[in-house]
């Protein structure tokens, strides 16, 4: 009686197991059948930057390298032809640099101050303020861009690095002051209040106090600047031309060439070379990355 | 104002009077410039191009006032007509289905997977990476002359044909896809984070209750995160209405203007066809269809966290 009990008992346990190993097996064939295809892009891209063009054109962009070459890194970097100039992406890459470097810190500095004050010393009509700061992570680049125009056209900065920097530490303050401002409401007054109590002043507590809090904020809201600026297609074309640049726009200029239809494997590298930076800080710096993206979606 | 700034000048030392309230004053003054240029570029900004878009500019911006015409210009051309069903068309297919995969991806990861970290990372890769990037790598993975086909018909199957951003109807599809395989892992994300925020005590009891897995997801952890799901879906529209430089990477707006979406066309009435007040008239209905989405959304959050509070309180 016993015994027929424990085989019933027993069989059903295995039953089970057999079940949960077929679901291990659909989880993870699931998971990986995607993890393919999300990584297919990079793999062809990267492959074919370093294949050479004439067996690409034999065997198709998607096919395992049988070639291999760094002519394309060098040729996309320094002599290729794009928008009539032919000095590969070197000089769109430095303006990229010279970009985002200069507006990610301006506009993460300015950010960590406005939050501080929004947060900390709050006056009447702050909370206002703050809510109209933040409808501009909201707003679409287009109904910015006559305004734009009009006003880099007067300070002669049209076609330059600096009106672009300009551009982005503006639009890129309503984030900034998002993150920190949120960040920093967290800390608790009465830190604050003690600190004003021994006679610290607005600065004191500032560098004393908030900063040496911020870090983790602070590299989010670098890493999300960094890769948002970097990656930033619609002022870039709209307000520079040719070798002013930035690399999003020369790249998407380069791919969408009739003429360069064919030339796949400079293109691969100068497509890689754009996306090389935030991959890296991605890389790098993932948990923070998917922190600012959580917290930029939520708030 | 200066009393509210500091509440406890009154305990700190005797100071000059001048400086005292300098001191109550800067985090004002500190703020205010790049406060103003928020300020400005938010309001003025949106007012001026409203105000273009009132106008009759053509080449250049000008501000001889003729009312609506530039919106009835624009609703009666039919480049924008394919523009806004193309966004609508988008916009459905592309959250609803980057919700989807975003959630079947986020329960796979949810079951105590091995290499749980790897699969986030290669999931979530694309977002770090411009629409440039991703748009041009696309169209030849999707082109005949090497992508997907050539790849087949190199398998032996020679009349396979699979032409999404060739043909005026399906490049739509080509851009959703994308536009798919770009987000899903954002959604994967915000939706893993809720489902692990969920109380386990709760999963435990619908466990011992002989809850089957299906039934607990349905019943207990996907209801729970149902506010998740709403701010996903929110941001993925946010992206939907913004989409511009996937389609400029991946299509340019063709074959032909099948796949014009509405960012595109303000691009292309502003700085390619001078026809600045119709660009400017588009790019406000632009902001429109944002307002259309985020406001009920804001509303709701209000709404949300007054009954929070409520039941705490």
């Amino acid at each position: 009686m016993v015994d027929a009990f424990q085989a019933e008992y027993l069989s059903s346990v295995r039953a089970e197991r057999r079940r949960n190993a077929l679901g291990r097996v659909a989880v993870y064939s699931f998971l990986c059948f995607f993890a393919f295809i999300y990584l297919l892009p990079l793999f062809v891209i990267v492959a074919n930057s370093f294949r050479s063009l004439p067996e690409i054109t034999q065997n198709g962009l998607i096919a395992f390298p049988r070639s291999f070459t760094f002519g394309a890194w060098s040729n996309a970097w320094s002599h290729y032809c794009v928008a009539g100039t032919c000095q590969g992406v070197k000089r769109n890459f430095y303006n990229s640099l010279m970009m985002t470097i200069p507006a990610t810190i301006i506009s993460t500095l300015l950010g960590a101050v406005n939050g501080y004050v929004l947060s900390k010393w709050r006056f009447r009509g702050s909370e206002f303020l703050f809510a109209c700061v933040t409808l501009g992570v909201f707003m679409p680049g287009q109904v910015a861009l006559m305004p734009w125009a009009f006003i880099l056209g007067r300070l002669h900065l049209s076609n330059t690095v600096y009106g672009l920097i300009l551009v982005h530490c503006i639009q890129g303050l309503s984030f900034t002051t998002l993150f920190c401002r949120n960040y920093y409401i967290n800390i608790p007054d009465d830190l604050i209040k003690a600190a004003r109590i021994d006679g610290a002043g607005f600065w004191r507590i500032l560098i004393k106090i908030v900063l040496p809090l911020s870090p983790p904020i602070l590299i989010v809201t670098v890493i999300w600047q960094f890769t948002g600026i970097w990656n930033e297609y619609l002022f870039g074309v709209v307000f520079t031309g040719g070798r002013e640049q930035p690399i999003t726009a020369s790249v998407v200029a380069l791919a969408t060439t009739v003429m360069n239809a064919k030339a796949y494997d400079v293109t691969s590298a100068a497509v890689l070379i754009a996306a090389v930076p935030p991959l890296l800080i991605y890389f790098v710096g993932g948990k923070y990355f998917v922190r600012g993206l959580t917290q930029g979606a939520v708030k | 104002m200066t009393s509210l700034v500091n509440r406890t000048a009154g305990l700190a030392p005797a100071t000059p009077r001048w400086r005292e309230r300098l001191a109550d004053w800067t985090p004002i003054l500190v703020i205010a410039p790049s406060l103003a240029a928020s300020f400005i570029y938010v309001f003025v900004f949106t007012g001026w191009t409203f105000y273009i878009s009132l106008s009759n500019s053509s080449l250049l911006p000008s501000y001889g006032f003729v009312g609506l015409k530039p919106y009835f210009d624009l609703w009666s051309n039919t480049r924008w007509q394919i523009a806004y069903s193309n966004l609508l068309f988008f916009s459905l297919f592309y959250v609803s289905l980057s919700m989807a995969l975003g959630l079947g991806l986020a329960i796979a990861l949810d079951s105590r997977v091995r290499g749980e970290s790897v699969f986030r990372t290669i999931f979530l890769y694309p977002l770090a990476v411009s629409f440039a990037v991703t748009g041009s790598v696309w169209r030849w993975i999707y082109s005949p002359d090497a992508g997907i086909e050539y790849l087949v018909r190199g398998f032996g199957w020679t009349d396979f044909t699979f032409r999404l951003t060739t043909d005026r109807n399906l490049a739509i599809y080509s851009i959703i896809a994308t536009g798919i395989w770009q987000s899903s892992g954002f959604a994967m994300a915000l939706l893993l984070a809720g489902l692990r925020s969920v109380d386990p005590d709760i999963v435990k009891a619908a466990d011992i209750d002989g809850a089957s897995r299906f039934r607990t997801y349905r019943k207990v952890l996907l209801p729970s995160i149902a506010p998740i799901f709403i701010s996903v879906a929110v941001v993925l529209l946010q992206f939907a209405i913004k989409t511009f430089d996937l389609v400029v990477a991946l299509t340019q707006g063709g074959p032909g203007i099948s796949t014009t979406f509405p960012a595109n066309y303000v691009y292309d009435l502003m700085f390619q066809r001078g026809q600045i007040a119709i660009g400017a008239a588009a790019s406000i209905m632009m902001l429109a269809a944002l307002a259309l989405v985020l406001v009920p959304y804001s509303v709701w959050l209000v709404w949300r966290r007054n009954r929070e509070a409520g039941r705490h309180g």
